[in-house]
């Protein structure tokens, strides 16, 4: 038994890797919220006036809304005055290069092993659209994929680039009065990423993006609009890191994802923000609305997600399965400890004929912490011959943490084919005795379970992805990184 | 000359916890190159034995010493001690879901390696090695895909053991009843296993109740075991006592 409380201790006492705070000055709009401070927003980004109009829609109907109480977590009450909700890097000119970006940038990605640079050098592998704070620095390959008539770039540009596509598809997925975090990004957003494929083009590269928090007290409402015409492909990167800071910081981002006949996207997001410290102290407040339509035919939408960082996870990456024989896939290792919270799932809305939804999702506790997982899978009247596979498991690491397992189920078509499996169980003394009889350390041990129990997750990240989550899992469990 | 491997010096151990004593005054020296039987009535401890000397951290020593290939045994932590070369085919093996075999196997060899500075094997060397002892053991490949000792029949799951003791080739192998429950092949496959790692530097200590085992691996000692201590040490022939008039004319004698 000393052992495994060792073993505890180092887990409840693993310092966050990526705690850093880089110094650069923000261009910064006062604290709080009001219809000014939208405007002010709006101006500095030389939004159009329809955006603005929107924006304040969204706004006064924010007013009007409460925060959602269903979910399995506990916080004080977020001070909604209290935050900044602009801040952007000060920078004369937007860099046109590398080479032109801010010096201090670029070596706080390096720390955090996203070397731009090299990337750049790699051949074309992964473009990277890196947004610091709220504002997009640097965009890579798009010249490149340019020439295939793909947009990936940054929601502002794509504002003023290609307004007529941002006003078909912004909020088409996600409407601005969808709840309350939702809502105020719609109101607040300042960035994000844009990404179109035309008809018939294959991305032939990742598309990637990373995001940080950085300056204190700054809200970030980023916003991603992913738009794949008929008969096209694209897989989108995600993954973020936040230095360390002993204040809380609200995340409210949306991901609306518009798919159309024959097209397919896959989502995968590699989440590592700063998650409080052993005694639940910071750490990041992450509500995100995540959604994908679709809308055509034959049309697929798959999100993976690796999620070991915040103090409170909110967040159900959705799939609207509207055109027949659609399909939806969720995939989801979520990892948390000390005093992390997280009330996380999927949702699977079934409207066309023959429309296919999976879900497979994987929870580990250690610590202190919980987390629930929370999942709807709704088949409408109109989804015959619908089919839906569920599994939901849950790994247990010492005797503090805890599970839960929410599964909403709405079924209004007799023909649907629904099924849920679920499973909680411990990694035992016995195991972990097993291992060590064999050699191996006990927190490679506790490390090789994880890894088994998530390796089906882990499989359906992209190669260069799949090596960095498997880092984060370990380095989480580990301990002896500080 | 002989060289002491495991020393065993006056031993007292019980459970952790409630402190319930099931080890009494024990001693056993093994020497390097040598096997040795173990045999007692069910209770008697045996079990105990094996897995303390392993650093199971339910059972504690209260007074003695053991001394493995000149290290105090006891102060190592489970890990420390397998590197060191003591290796323990477990009763009831432990399945590990999602963990495949395979891969089980690969950091067990590479822990090993690391420890003894040696390059890890990469996936390509690994499966050279684990091949060609597989195919002794009759462990198919299919086995070794699934995942660790979930679903393996008893016998599957003994000859994984062997498997395992074959590839990390220890300096000394402590057999918890691997015969028990098994057919006459598998119990072959055993006693192949066994008498493969046995060389002039590697030992075994045998827990058995049955003689056919013995028979077929030639003991240099044996010894029985009774209420935590050895209560007569001798050769193969007090196995064939033990199997005609039992453990009662040991006790009384």
């Amino acid at each position: 038994m000393t052992t495994q409380n060792e073993l505890l201790k180092e887990l409840e006492t693993q310092k966050y890797k990526y705690g850093f705070i880089t110094d650069i000055e923000a261009d910064v709009a006062p604290r709080g919220l009001n219809e000014d401070i939208i405007r002010l927003i709006s101006s500095k980004k030389n939004e159009p006036q329809w955006l603005l109009e929107w924006r304040l829609k969204a706004y006064r109907h924010w007013l009007t809304m409460n925060e959602p109480t269903w979910a399995k977590l506990k916080f004080e009450p977020i001070n909604y005055q209290n935050l900044f909700y602009y801040a952007a890097p000060k920078q004369k000119v937007k860099p046109k290069s590398l080479d032109e970006v801010d010096a201090t940038l670029l070596e706080t990605y390096n720390k955090l092993g996203i070397p731009l640079k090299e990337q750049e050098a790699l051949a074309g592998v992964v473009a990277v659209d890196a947004v610091f704070d709220s504002v997009s620095v640097a965009t890579t390959y798009r010249a490149q994929l340019a020439e295939k008539g793909i947009i990936f770039c940054s929601i502002s540009e794509a504002i003023k680039e290609h307004p007529e596509l941002v006003q078909k598809y912004l909020g088409s997925v996600v409407p601005y009065s969808d709840n309350f975090y939702a809502c105020l990004n719609s109101a607040v957003f300042t960035d994000g990423s844009f990404v179109y494929i035309p008809k018939g083009v294959h991305c032939p590269m990742e598309l990637s993006t990373y995001f940080r928090i950085n300056a204190q007290n700054t809200g970030q409402f980023e916003r991603t609009l992913i738009v794949a015409e008929d008969e096209s492909y694209v897989s989108y990167l995600e993954g973020c890191t936040a230095p360390q800071r002993d204040e809380n910081q609200l995340h409210a981002a949306i991901v609306e994802i518009v798919v159309l006949n024959n097209a397919e996207v896959k989502y995968s997001t590699v989440q590592n923000w700063y998650p409080g410290d052993e005694y639940g102290n910071g750490g990041v407040y992450n509500f995100v609305t995540k959604r994908a339509a679709c809308r055509g035919v034959n049309a697929k939408i798959s999100w993976t997600q690796v999620e070991t960082g915040s103090a409170i996870t909110w967040k159900y990456p959705s799939c609207i399965l509207q055109g027949d024989n659609s399909v939806g896939e969720f995939y989801s290792v979520a990892l948390t400890h000390h005093y992390q919270q997280a009330d996380t799932g999927t949702k699977m809305i079934h409207i066309g004929k023959n429309t296919r939804s999976k879900i497979i999702s994987k929870g580990i506790s250690a610590g202190n912490s919980n987390q629930t997982y929370r999942g709807l899978v709704d088949v409408n009247k109109s989804a015959t011959g619908a089919r839906n596979y569920s599994q939901c498991d849950s790994l247990l690491i010492g005797s503090n943490c805890g599970s839960h397992t929410v599964p909403y189920i709405c079924n209004r078509n007799k023909s649907a084919v629904l099924e849920h499996e679920a499973t909680t169980s411990k990694i035992s003394d016995e195991q972990l005795f097993y291992c060590q009889q064999r050699g191996i350390k006990e927190e490679d041990a506790v490390g090789l379970i994880v890894n088994g129990f998530c390796k089906e997750v882990m499989q359906k990240l992209p190669m260069e992805f799949a090596i960095e989550a498997t880092k984060l899992i370990n380095i989480s469990l580990e301990g002896s990184v500080g | 000359m002989e060289k002491k491997l495991l020393e065993i010096k006056d031993l007292y151990a019980g459970v952790a916890e409630s402190g319930k004593e099931i080890i009494k005054g024990l001693n056993l020296t093994i020497n390097a190159g040598e096997v040795h039987a173990l045999m007692g009535p069910n209770g008697a401890g045996k079990s105990t034995l094996a897995y303390l000397l392993a650093g199971k951290a339910d059972y504690a020593a209260t007074s003695g010493n053991v001394t493995f290939a000149g290290q105090n045994l006891l102060s190592l932590k489970p890990d420390e001690r397998a590197n060191a070369g003591l290796f323990l085919s477990m009763q009831y093996p432990v399945a590990i879901p999602g963990v495949s075999t395979n891969n089980f196997l690969k950091h067990a060899v590479n822990a090993k390696r690391k420890y003894m500075n040696l390059p890890e094997l990469d996936a390509a060397e690994f499966l050279k090695l684990l091949r060609a002892s597989a195919q002794e053991l009759g462990v198919t490949t299919e086995m070794l895909k699934r995942e660790l000792n979930v679903g393996f029949s008893g016998g599957e799951k003994k000859r994984m053991e062997m498997l395992q003791m074959q590839l990390l080739q220890p300096k000394l192998a402590i057999l918890d009843e691997t015969d028990s429950g098994l057919d006459i092949d598998a119990l072959r496959i055993v006693a192949e296993g066994v008498n493969k790692l046995h060389t002039s530097e590697n030992s075994l200590l045998i827990i058995t109740h049955h003689l056919d085992l013995l028979n077929l691996i030639k003991p240099d000692a044996v010894h029985i075991y009774y209420d935590g201590h050895i209560v007569q040490s001798g050769g193969k022939e007090l196995a064939e006592k033990l199997e005609q008039s039992g453990y009662k004319s040991f006790v009384e004698a």
